[in-house]
């Protein structure tokens, strides 16, 4: 113990990183990259009935430069992946994106000459959601996981 | 007596040496014309037969089939007046894929002969704007023809990655 002794009542000690890693966790503010079905599930997690403001994401920013979370939902084709590149590269570091759907983590039932086999290919995914389209508890879920990865930064991983 | 008819009768009298005959589908007409007459024939229809709207301009791949050429274009034209459909065709050969473009009668015609030129490399001859309108402008290729490949030739590889 000893320290909180030392300290005026109503304060606490903790760790910077871990200070600074729960903020982020908790207050996500995604870029929506929405692009075929799968954002209309992403809006119905958003909304009231699922709402994604409980884990704190609620926060959509149409201005990569202001997000730090990508959902890229639907597919990716030729024209459109230029764009996401130049999104994904606008976004401020630390950044973390979801792949929502089949389309965006592998192409779906569109293997043809249009459609990006996998977003991964390109940017770099760190949670995958899996159904065509997921239901707005797989969304929600992607989110909690990628909360958990933000808890394990570290701020060294940025300097 | 149908619009259809009508239009094919009008066609026959009136364009002797470019009709080709006539086909039937579910219910439905059309006429083949040369395709060196498409524009005379489309003025006729939308002058004297009330084909006011263009509905569609597509064209078919016929590759192995026994067809007179490889390409068809197809013409969906609508009456508004009568509430009635027509459908006109015109072969083009594989080696000289060219038509006349219609751009001068309807409003609807350049950006699907721009559709069809991205996707199936039919030029559409007086069409003053025939660029891409699908694909990438630096896309090469024509990839609605049947003999192109279905995954492409590694276009959709041709991107940076980027990294965290």
């Amino acid at each position: 113990m000893g320290l909180e002794a030392w300290m005026p009542e109503g304060a606490l000690t903790t760790r910077v990183e871990e200070l600074v890693n729960w903020g982020r966790a908790n207050s996500l503010w995604p870029m929506p990259f929405g692009v075929a079905c799968c954002a209309i599930e992403m809006m119905a997690t958003l909304s009231s009935r699922y709402d994604l403001a409980r884990f704190g994401a609620e926060a959509i920013r149409f201005s990569p430069r202001q997000s730090d979370l990508m959902i890229v939902s639907g597919r990716i084709s030729l024209k459109m992946m230029p764009v996401l590149g130049k999104i994904w590269e606008q976004m401020p570091e630390p950044k973390w994106c979801i792949s929502m759907g089949a389309c965006a983590s592998c192409g779906g039932v569109f293997d043809n000459y249009a459609i990006i086999q996998g977003v991964d290919r390109f940017i770099p995914v760190d949670v995958y959601i899996p159904g065509c389209p997921p239901r707005p508890e797989g969304l929600i879920d992607a989110v909690i996981k990628i909360q958990e990865l933000v808890e394990k930064e570290r701020l060294a991983q940025h300097l | 007596m149908s619009l259809e008819d009508d239009a094919i009768e009008a066609l026959k009298a009136r364009f002797p040496e470019a009709f080709q005959g006539t086909g039937e589908h579910a219910g439905a007409k059309w006429a083949y014309v040369k395709r060196e007459f498409v524009v005379p024939a489309l003025t006729m229809l939308k002058n004297e037969l009330a084909c006011e709207m263009l509905m569609d301009l597509t064209a078919v791949d016929y590759l192995g089939k026994e067809t007179p050429e490889r390409f068809c274009i197809v013409y969906q034209l609508f009456s508004l007046s009568k509430n009635q459909y027509f459908r006109l065709k015109a072969w083009v050969p594989e080696n000289d894929p060219q038509i006349d473009s219609i751009w001068s009668l309807w409003k609807a015609a350049p950006w699907a002969e721009r559709e069809v030129w991205d996707l199936y490399g039919i030029t559409f001859r007086g069409n003053p704007d025939l660029r891409r309108i699908m694909l990438p402008f630096d896309y090469n290729g024509h990839p609605l023809r049947k003999d192109y490949p279905l995954i492409g030739r590694g276009e959709r590889q041709n991107f940076p990655r980027y990294v965290k």
